[in-house]
């Protein structure tokens, strides 16, 4: 059976939108469907066949790992899950996404995304957010950029702080 | 000592501000409390027994006595009037309210300090040497790596959610004083044809597994101290345990890695980031250099002790053997104030008392002090002719035990007085310890011997490493404690080996006076208790304390 969720709102750059993809979750997935976020494993099997098309993107679990990407990156978003709140390693993925796949697209948040990890979120590299239900996005706005200033080199930012000081 | 630039305060300063308008966020209702749970601990507050809890950050151990000040301030002011010292070096208060958080912080960031990342499964207060600078061991003063790492470490927005929290000390002593083998990561500075590096050794801790960390690296060179943690920390945000909070701990992906296999990981992930930007320059090595530079020290020689001794009291002369130890400056010595008075918990310091000892830092020390993790103060650069007027004023506030590194210097976490994970009460048992032994002379014959206790199995007493260790058990609903005998945390790391079955409250002081007569009974001429055990073996410490009386 196909499972399908309803479109939702979600924070990209900054601003309030409509999905434009709807998270594939089930094994039973029709691929030809468009505007859906596949996962890891239904791309990889069907790589070349969706290669052609420009209208899809592809989801990771937080226990799955992003270098299975490397060099099969033809699509233009990403989504990482986080199951929960507390579990920090599609931080990770999100940073190597960024730095070491080099990936320019939309990395984007799915889970149980709450205000407060926003912040994090963008400076491990992600730039859009489906927040978890209970979040208000107007009010998510505000969290986005906290501090002023950090101290590592993130995907956000090139540079340590100890090279500009 | 490091002293705040304008990012690192504005940075303290933007955390207080996001803090207070969470903590306002949650008492409207809008943050669960499950997840204002994650929010608070990452900035060091527990819901305990009887009232939250505040840990204060104290990096590395170092205060000024301006900063000591203002906590006795915050003591009296927001809380019951006293703080303790905990064995990461940091102070809890025992008694704020959650509504008035906020303002402790902001009081805090005034003078430097805060209370970030103390808590939660993120990268703790990094830990050192209490002796840092002073020490006649040292090979290289480990606090601005230290620095260096808690900088690094602070909002690293990659290693917040870890699978557990995280704990990294660096050593730059011969002596291993900061334990570095029961760490996540242990740093052992080393010298290797003149120059300097580091030995990385990961997955030690206490806890319920008690581990002796791993060596994966035998000499990094200090340029790549950032990028190699930064690896070894990827690595177990992304392969730790999440199922199983008592199977998270980096010790146990280590273990099930194996530590070649681990140490391979590292190196790949390591491979791809080394050189690049997190790489150390030497300006900002030679900055934080420069914030750990001397104070400026008299030109002296040496005192002979007769001299030093120019009183013959017997109290002064018990003080200055044992809490008073060698400086590498001639004409300085290093004071070790004992917290750890009977009857009061190990640790807990007044707001008198901490007044007092600033004072003490500034009239004797630069101004500067250090929280041990033994839980007691160190003023690390006293004048050795100032020892005796310093002694008289100590005696005046009750902060002259000369038990340093005795029996009744225990280590002991706050236990089930006032931590709701507790499942026994720590500080009576350690009251009752120090009232059985309160014979200074044979104390002092018995010689180096550490008792450690904790109130559960997560170790915040470190009892695992006590020469002698004592652990809080549940037993149906009563409580009893577990004795273990022959752990150390120093250079010679070991894990205590448990006797047998655990012992009700009343019978511990009776337990440790066996263990100690059998020590007495069995050590050939000035052996220390380690140096009996190790040759006579465990058995005839079992057999004693199991003897039944027929």
């Amino acid at each position: 059976m196909l499972y399908i969720e309803k479109m939702t709102k979600l924070i990209k750059n900054g601003e309030i939108v409509d999905s434009d993809f709807i998270i594939a979750k089930d094994e039973n997935i029709d691929i030809e469907l468009p505007n859906q976020l596949l996962p890891l494993s239904i791309y990889l099997k069907n790589i070349e066949h969706l290669k052609e098309r420009d209208d899809y993107g592809v989801w990771l679990d937080s226990n799955e790992e992003i270098e299975a990407l490397a060099g099969l990156i033809f699509f233009d978003v990403i989504a990482l899950n986080f199951p929960s709140f507390t579990d920090g390693r599609s931080y990770s993925n999100a940073n190597l996404l960024r730095d070491r796949l080099q990936f320019q697209g939309e990395i984007r948040a799915i889970g149980d995304v709450r205000r407060d990890q926003l912040e994090q979120m963008v400076r491990c590299g992600f730039n859009a957010f489906e927040m978890a239900e209970e979040e208000n996005l107007a009010a998510s706005l505000d969290s986005l950029r906290v501090f002023s200033v950090s101290y590592q080199a993130t995907a956000d930012t090139p540079e340590p702080l100890f090279r500009q000081r | 000592m490091y002293t705040y630039d304008v990012h690192d305060q504005k940075l303290v300063d933007e955390r207080v501000a996001q803090y207070r308008e969470q903590t306002e966020r949650f008492l409207a209702g809008k943050i669960p409390a499950e997840e204002f749970q994650q929010l608070r601990l990452r900035n060091g507050l527990y819901v305990q027994r009887l009232a939250p809890m505040l840990r204060i950050a104290v990096p590395y151990g170092m205060l000024s006595s301006k900063q000591l000040r203002k906590i006795a301030h915050i003591t009296r002011y927001y809380d019951k009037g006293y703080g303790h010292l905990t064995t990461r070096q940091n102070i809890q208060l025992n008694w704020p309210r959650l509504e008035e958080v906020p303002d402790i912080l902001e009081e805090l960031a005034s003078v430097q300090m805060h209370a970030i990342q103390t808590s939660g499964s993120c990268i703790r207060n990094v830990t050192t040497d209490q002796y840092a600078g002073s020490a006649e061991d040292e090979i290289e003063d480990p606090r601005p790596w230290a620095e260096l790492l808690r900088q690094w470490s602070t909002f690293h927005p990659e290693f917040n959610w870890l699978p557990r929290k995280f704990k990294i000390a660096v050593s730059g002593s011969k002596e291993d004083r900061a334990a570095i083998q029961v760490h996540d990561i242990g740093i052992r500075i080393v010298e290797r044809d003149g120059a300097l590096g580091f030995q990385i050794i990961v997955g030690g801790g206490l806890g319920r597994t008690p581990v002796i960390g791993s060596q994966i690296k035998d000499f990094l060179d200090p340029k790549h101290l950032l990028t190699y943690t930064e690896a070894i920390l990827r690595v177990y945000n992304r392969y730790g345990r999440r199922d199983n909070k008592y199977k998270a701990r980096i010790k146990i992906l280590v273990r099930a890695m194996t530590p070649e296999g681990f140490r391979e990981k590292v190196e790949v992930e390591w491979a791809s980031i080394k050189n690049g930007p997190g790489t150390l320059t030497l300006q900002e090595i030679n900055r934080a250099k420069s914030s750990f530079s001397p104070p400026k020290y008299d030109v002296l020689t040496d005192i002979s002790p007769e001299e030093t001794l120019i009183s013959d009291s017997e109290a002064f002369k018990n003080w200055l053997k044992q809490n008073v130890l060698a400086h590498k400056i001639p004409g300085y010595a290093i004071v070790n104030l004992a917290i750890k008075a009977t009857g009061v918990a190990p640790g807990d310091m007044t707001d008198e008392q901490m007044e007092l000892v600033a004072d003490l830092a500034d009239a004797f020390s630069f101004g500067e002090l250090r929280v041990t993790h033994e839980q007691n103060i160190t003023l690390a650069d006293v004048k050795q002719k100032d020892l005796y007027s310093l002694w008289q004023r100590l005696v005046s506030a009750k902060l002259d035990s000369p038990n340093l590194g005795l029996l009744t210097d225990m280590i002991c976490c706050p236990g089930g007085d006032f931590c709701s994970l507790a499942n026994a009460k720590s500080i009576p048992v350690a009251e009752a310890i120090q009232r059985r032994f309160d014979q200074l002379d044979y104390l002092h014959d018995l010689g180096e011997l550490r008792i450690n206790i904790s109130g559960c199995m997560n170790a915040c007493g470190h009892h695992h490493v006590g020469n002698i260790g004592i652990l809080g058990v549940d037993k149906k609903g009563e409580e009893f404690f577990q004795v273990s005998i022959g752990g150390s945390a120093n250079a010679s790391a070991a894990i205590g080996k448990i006797l047998g079955p655990s012992f009700a409250q009343e019978e511990i002081p009776q337990v440790i006076e066996t263990i100690v007569q059998v020590f007495v009974s069995n050590r050939i001429s000035e052996e220390q208790f380690l140096d009996t055990l190790n040759r006579i073996g465990v058995q005839p410490f079992k057999d004693a304390v199991y003897r039944k009386d027929d």
